[in-house]
């Protein structure tokens, strides 16, 4: 209850200044999950709005509605949006896929840019996401390279095809170099609270992990590894201030060229629908700086990420078995991107049994 | 390893306990503050903000209290002197206290922030699995627990007590006697406010030493509830703090020892728990009345 009066209240006040502007610049809409303050995943969307305005300068005007509450709330934002003149509306999260195409069927002339979904059920809607995977699985080769108790902790939030995407492809980069290597789940049911974060963080090392990856957004993790000496991966945004000598890298989601591309097609009249899923060779994906790791390690995750830049390599490849010994992939099969977009098994050697 | 689990649920259990102890008394006073949560992420805000500014987390802590007390103020103008509804003013005081300290707190997203250091006394800290949960942790879960006796005291052995819980039960009465109800009241709402304002600077400063929006994430809310599974008793409320604190630290170790239990069920425990005791302490509705102040929520207009 407390998060639908948030946007009901965040939706009374930020909805008004777009009103009543002129026409003749392009108006891109934004809905966040989270507040742009959560130094995450709605942050570095913000920043790539940020991006957006600087490169389009006076041709562009913005708006945006921050932790608006995936489900009927959401309908009612994006509604609102299609209603003030937005030429095109990026709905922000997962759960949004719902909502965002029933409001399209009633609003045909405006675009809507849907992230992370895969339903396109009228022409004006797209679908926009990034291969984190890349990113999971260069942190999985670094963190069997450093670790010595052999096993990782995770930090997740929703069992959802996204994150169990991570999950595995964390554990196939850790298996490339250590086979027998560990990862300990914990499902935080939530994206963002730092407190509830923290402690996870806390129960995992006190169990005896040495290296900490979250799927959660705020820095909270990061702070509680730095404080007990050992070492971590970041999230969404480069997060070194709050670990510097603990962040060994971080996947830095970067929105700004695809908000940037779209927003001209908008204007020069020739957007069209795509579904458009950019790792590393499209810039969507970004490892933050490696650091705090011997040379050796820091030239693996380097050459690791270049082979999949050029697409020499796809972190899942075969041999891949499921969590139960059945085969996946064959060798050298490559996934396709519905399987993994629709990803809801844990690949062999992770203990955690997935909730559903 | 025990030790860190106990000190870990301390942790999580100290901004539930600082902020409910407030909310208890200003309920025994007969005022129902839905705004905790409001508070409580002002005094988050202020308290980041002033440590990061001067480098001092004890200035912060500080500059939180008065900030949550002054916050509670704006309610207690609202509900005491122009008698508007309780419930429909806390729950804009939540509102507005999320949405400002959003805007407060801007220019300090991600900025590394000052930690409240822990207390160590030498020698008795060392003393092998209790050493530090006992002498070794951060000043404010000291003073939560000095706070919860003192309200014990406050409330049940001192007049100044007497008299503020007769307000609560009986406003009416109170003010024939020539008790000045609202200025009490007024106090109450006060102390809340400042406890509310110190458990956010506990969040910012010692539990996780950030700002970012939301970061209360609803625990205005838990320790708003607190409060009754207490049945508004201090010692309960305490106990009531480190149970819940402990399920939702135990439902994270069982996560990670990977005991094949739903994690969406371990997740809910903590709140189970609240509910099962709940229903098993409104059993008794006559101890459940007794201890609840009558005049609660109730607006009091002195006649002249």
């Amino acid at each position: 209850m407390k998060r639908q009066m948030l946007a009901l209240a965040a939706s009374a006040f930020l909805a008004l200044p777009g009103a009543a502007l002129a026409q003749d610049k392009t108006k891109a809409c934004f809905i966040y999950v989270g507040p742009i303050g959560d130094f995450g995943w709605s942050y570095q969307h913000h920043q790539g709005v940020l991006q957006l305005e600087e490169e389009l300068g006076d041709t562009v005007e913005t708006a945006y509605l921050e932790s608006v509450p995936e489900g009927a709330d959401a309908e009612r934002a994006i509604e609102r949006f299609a209603r003030s003149g937005c030429d095109i509306i990026f709905t922000t999260s997962f759960g949004y896929m719902d909502p965002t195409n029933k409001v399209a069927g009633r609003f045909p002339d405006v675009k809507f840019e849907h992230a992370t979904g895969y339903k396109r059920e009228h022409p004006n809607v797209s679908t926009y996401n990034s291969r984190f995977y890349e990113g999971r699985y260069v942190q999985g080769v670094i963190a069997a390279s450093l670790s010595k108790a052999g096993v990782a902790g995770y930090i997740a939030s929703f069992p959802i095809p996204e994150v169990v995407m991570g999950i595995n492809a964390f554990m196939l980069g850790a298996q490339s170099v250590n086979p027998d290597f560990k990862v300990k789940i914990v499902w935080a049911n939530t994206w963002f609270d730092p407190g509830k974060e923290a402690d996870a963080a806390k129960a995992l090392i006190d169990q005896g992990v040495d290296i900490i990856t979250q799927h959660t957004d705020s820095t909270a993790p990061m702070q509680v590894a730095a404080e007990r000496g050992i070492k971590a991966f970041g999230q969404a945004s480069d997060m070194i201030e709050f670990g510097p000598e603990t962040q060994l890298t971080s996947i830095v989601d970067d929105w700004g060229p695809y908000y940037i591309r779209r927003v001209k097609a908008v204007q020069d009249g020739t957007w069209e629908q795509s579904d458009v899923w950019g790792g590393f060779a499209e810039g969507h994906v970004v490892m933050a700086p490696y650091a705090n790791m011997p040379d050796e390690v820091k030239a693996l995750a380097e050459e690791t990420e270049e082979k999949i830049r050029s697409g020499e390599f796809h972190p899942f490849t075969g041999p891949i078995n499921r969590q139960d010994g059945t085969p996946w992939l064959a060798a050298g099969e490559v996934a396709d991107d519905a399987t993994l977009l629709g990803m809801n098994f844990y690949v062999e050697g992770i203990d955690d049994q997935l909730p559903n | 390893m025990f030790e860190d689990i106990l000190i870990t649920i301390a942790t999580a259990a100290t901004p539930l306990l600082l902020a409910a102890i407030g909310e208890l008394v200003t309920e025994r006073s007969g005022v129902l503050n839905l705004g905790v949560e409001g508070m409580m992420i002002m005094g988050a805000v202020t308290g980041f903000a002033v440590a990061v500014t001067t480098g001092s987390p004890w200035l912060g802590v500080l500059a939180a209290i008065l900030v949550g007390a002054a916050f509670s103020l704006l309610f207690g103008f609202l509900t005491l002197t122009l008698v508007t509804n309780q419930v429909a003013t806390g729950l804009s005081l939540t509102l507005l206290g999320l949405g400002l300290s959003g805007m407060i707190g801007e220019s300090f997203v991600g900025r590394a922030g000052v930690k409240l250091a822990a207390i160590r006394i030498p020698y008795l800290s060392d003393i092998p699995y209790i050493g530090r949960l006992i002498f070794g942790q951060d000043p404010l879960f000291y003073v939560s627990i000095l706070l919860t006796a003192g309200v014990v005291w406050f409330l049940f052995r001192t007049r100044a007590g007497l008299t503020l819980r007769s307000v609560g039960d009986n406003h009416a009465s109170a003010h024939a006697l020539g008790i000045r109800v609202i200025t009490i009241r007024y106090l109450a709402v006060m102390f809340g406010g400042a406890c509310a304002g110190l458990a956010g600077a506990y969040l910012s400063l010692v539990y996780v030493p950030q700002w970012v929006e939301n970061m209360t994430a609803g625990r205005g809310w838990i320790a708003l509830a607190l409060v009754v599974f207490a049945s508004w008793r201090p010692w309960r409320l305490l106990v009531g703090a480190y149970l819940f604190g402990a399920v939702s630290i135990g439902q994270l170790h069982t996560q990670a020892l990977g005991v094949g239990i739903p994690s969406q069920f371990l997740s809910s425990l903590p709140y189970l728990a609240t509910i099962v005791v709940l229903v098993l302490i409104s059993r008794n509705r006559r101890l459940t009345m007794m201890n609840t102040p009558a005049s609660l929520g109730q607006p009091f207009v002195p006649d002249r």
